[in-house]
């Protein structure tokens, strides 16, 4: 075994930028000394070394050695930190299908909300699904321009003009679509 | 000398509660010893394997509550293996059998199973509270044991553990005839609840004060249980999260008004930050204030809610709140006394972290801050001098840079003098966690100053054995030492054996100390245990004592090795 042997000048020490997954001491005794010679070697701001040579070997070597390879750093109880991840698979988590009808169509289609980030999005894949064309949208006269108008059923069971609220409440209230045509649809726009 | 009957004396001990005053009258005199032995009802037992469960009968027969620790600190980030030990069963089974009517648990980084639980609930009688933090190894099944068993329970306080969650409707063993409960914490589950059974164990729970809900409990379910328990002190929410605009909304807004005694918010494990207007109404009367588990709030939002805090003692909270809310914090909330500001995105570099700025802002704004735990970017000595002279009042002191060895940004120099000023100002400090790059200086300071430091955290720090030295040797009521991946070695391990015995517990990983050192240590020291971690077998017990190990945890007990150590935990 060899002893304690320095790493002074060992600047191109590859073994230490390494990245690799492990518990420190899991790899052979020598390696590990590296490492932790090496990262004390960078730690300390010797009298010639200047600033430079101090952050580079720092963001070289003690950067990835920071963020990739240590176990148990920063020092964040498990519990803890399996539970704020799921932040990421909320994104991940169960969409928000409805189904969407469309006047004289034969059969129905499903879409998931959470897709769309708000109603241009939302209207334009309608738009797209269904080949028609929704009109221009007012809060004073509804889509204007179309014979068509698309509508959703709320939780309370009523049909409402989509567009009238904002993006996150439709997307908690809708309960399904409905694209209206011809006389109902004018109706709807309190238009003649 | 007693002038006085024994039963005047122990009415007198009955006064003092707390351990270590207790300790210290049972140590002046046989006579004293004996009577405060009989007396004793509370018994905290800081490390489970410094004694056997029937030492502790034999010793303390009255005892109704117990307190027990298992694994070490560093168990809680991932550094102990997961079978490594403390283990509840043994104890349950001991105090089963023995006439102790116990009343109270407290556990914590304990081994729990079901059966240990179902035990429990059907030993002892009067069982009344049972209170675990980051506990392990059992599930719903083991809780429906203790609703359905344990007839006058007060207290049921699930903080932080890995429960399997069986998604039985264990909520639902309680009987009718409990009525008894006054703090029910169950933030932790992670499965579905029967909500139509939790809203009746509360309305039958007159005396509930206490009540931490999970994330499976919508704000719906949360307007109903608050209609059924105005009279709460403490609430946590599960998921606040609904149209603003429903009617479900606004009758929850409604109902906070009536729970005037609200004192402690947490929870918000969902939440949609438009919903949060609700609870402005009772945050002027917060004293504490959990929002550490709710990433989805962001800065504004929080700070909306946080300026209408203004009797808050305890805040918790994540780094999105920034620098510039902690500034509102320092001038809001003049009655903060503890603090902890966790990070909400550890491995990123996060715009939203918190810099020496936020801190420098409380340390001026809070006169009254003792407690601290800070995750930060970063660190400067200027900062910490700051901070120290601003607030010299601080018993607990942790501060985390996220990058574990950087230097002060503005100086490039170690952080020694930041923490050494903190050290020599705070006269009453207890508890130490270091970070950021530091020299054996850091530790001449500890050493100098840190009269009354009981536990210390070191990581990545030091230069040579001199660091450790200092501590061992200036640090007199030091009780645990933990220290990883820092250049202390057999010189300091072995320079003063007897300091150990007068601790509860050394843990070293990733440093210096050989295999032969540590034999040394253990030689001829029946009062301590010398374990060695030896995870993936790295070491050989025949071979080379100049092999470094990985891990060393050692503790003083009166037992000697313990008997459940797995494959890979060896006493020296």
């Amino acid at each position: 075994m060899e002893g304690r042997v320095t790493y002074e000048n060992d600047d191109l020490n590859l073994k230490a930028t390494e990245l690799r997954l492990g518990l420190p001491g899991t790899d052979e005794t020598d390696d590990h000394e590296q490492a932790i010679s090496t990262a004390r070697n960078n730690k300390r701001p010797s009298p010639d070394t200047t600033d430079d040579c101090v952050n580079k070997s720092r963001s070289d070597e003690a950067a990835p050695v920071a963020k990739a390879q240590i176990v148990g750093w920063p020092p964040i109880r498990s519990y803890r930190k399996n539970t704020l991840q799921p932040k990421k698979t909320e994104a991940e988590a169960p969409g928000i299908y409805v189904k969407v009808s469309m006047d004289g169509a034969p059969y129905l289609r499903k879409i998931d909300l959470k897709v769309y980030k708000g109603y241009p999005e939302l209207l334009k894949a309608l738009e797209n699904m269904f080949k028609f064309t929704i009109g221009q949208y007012s809060e004073r006269e509804g889509y204007k321009g179309s014979e068509y108008a698309p509508t959703y059923e709320d939780k309370d069971g009523d049909w409402m003009l989509v567009g009238d609220v904002p993006w996150d409440m439709f997307m908690t209230s809708c309960k399904r679509l409905r694209i209206m045509k011809g006389s109902e649809a004018r109706g709807l726009g309190c238009g003649v | 000398m007693n002038y006085f009957p024994d039963e005047v004396i122990e009415h007198v001990f009955g006064f003092i509660t707390s351990h270590k005053e207790r300790n210290a009258v049972s140590l002046v005199c046989k006579s004293w010893y004996k009577i405060e032995r009989m007396s004793r009802q509370r018994v905290f037992i800081g490390n489970c394997y410094a004694i056997s469960p029937e030492g502790v009968i034999a010793r303390f027969p009255e005892l109704k509550s117990l307190t027990l620790k298992g694994k070490p600190h560093f168990a809680d980030f991932n550094l102990v293996p997961h079978d490594w030990g403390g283990i509840l069963y043994p104890w349950i089974e001991a105090f089963a059998k023995s006439r102790v009517g116990l009343e109270e648990l407290r556990l914590k980084r304990m081994v729990v199973s079901d059966e240990s639980l179902e035990l429990l609930s059907k030993s002892f009688v009067n069982f009344k509270a049972l209170v675990l933090v980051s506990c392990e190894g059992f599930s719903t099944d083991g809780l429906a044991a203790v609703a359905a068993n344990c007839r006058f329970l007060r207290e049921l306080d699930l903080q932080e553990n890995e429960v399997e969650d069986h998604r039985g409707h264990w909520i639902s063993r309680f009987p009718e005839s409990c009525t008894s409960l006054v703090s029910l914490n169950l933030a932790c589950l992670k499965g579905e609840i029967n909500l139509s059974a939790l809203e009746r164990l509360v309305a039958r729970s007159p005396n509930l004060k206490s009540l931490r809900l999970s994330r499976a409990v919508p704000l719906d379910a949360l307007q109903k249980i608050l209609m059924r328990a105005p009279q709460l002190v403490d609430l946590g929410t599960g998921s606040f999260v609904h149209d603003p605009a429903s009617d479900a909304y606004n009758k929850l807004k409604a109902t906070i008004l009536k729970c005037k005694s609200i004192k402690s918010l947490s929870g918000f494990l969902e939440v949609a930050p438009r919903c949060l207007s609700a609870i402005h109404p009772i945050c002027h009367n917060l004293t504490s204030l959990n929002l550490s588990y709710a990433p989805g709030i962001h800065g504004n939002d929080l700070i909306k809610l946080i300026q209408h805090c203004r009797k808050l003692e305890r805040l918790w909270i994540l780094d999105c709140i920034g620098d510039k809310g902690l500034g509102i914090v320092a001038s809001t909330c003049k009655e903060l006394q503890e603090l902890r500001v966790f990070p909400s995105d550890p491995y990123g570099v996060g715009n939203a972290a918190v810099t020496e700025e936020g801190l420098v802002a409380i340390s001026a704004g809070c006169p009254k801050l003792h407690s601290l735990l800070y995750f930060c970017q970063q660190m400067t000595n200027a900062a910490l001098i700051t901070v120290a002279k601003n607030c010299s009042n601080f018993t607990r002191f942790r501060l985390c840079i996220l990058d574990p060895i950087r230097p002060d940004p503005v100086t490039m120099q170690p952080l020694d003098e930041g923490f050494g000023a903190i050290v020599q100002s705070c006269k009453r400090l207890r508890r130490l966690s270091l970070s950021g790059l530091l020299t054996d200086r850091v530790f001449l300071y500890i050493g100098m100053y840190a009269e009354q430091l009981e536990m210390l955290s070191i990581a990545f720090a030091g230069d040579s054995d001199k660091g450790m030295l200092y501590v061992l040797n200036g640090c007199k009521k030091l009780r645990k030492l933990e220290i990883r991946d820092s250049p202390f070695g057999d010189t300091a391990l072995l320079m003063d054996v007897g300091k150990y015995e007068t601790m509860r517990s050394l843990w070293m990983s990733s440093c210096e100390v050989t295999l032969g050192g540590c034999k040394t240590l253990a030689k001829n020291r029946p009062m301590l245990n010398v374990e060695i971690i030896n995870e993936d077998d790295q070491i050989d017990f025949s071979s080379d004592d100049r092999q470094k190990v990985g891990k060393m945890y050692l503790y003083r007990t009166l037992v000697g090795p313990r008997k459940d150590a797995p494959e890979f935990v060896w006493t020296l």
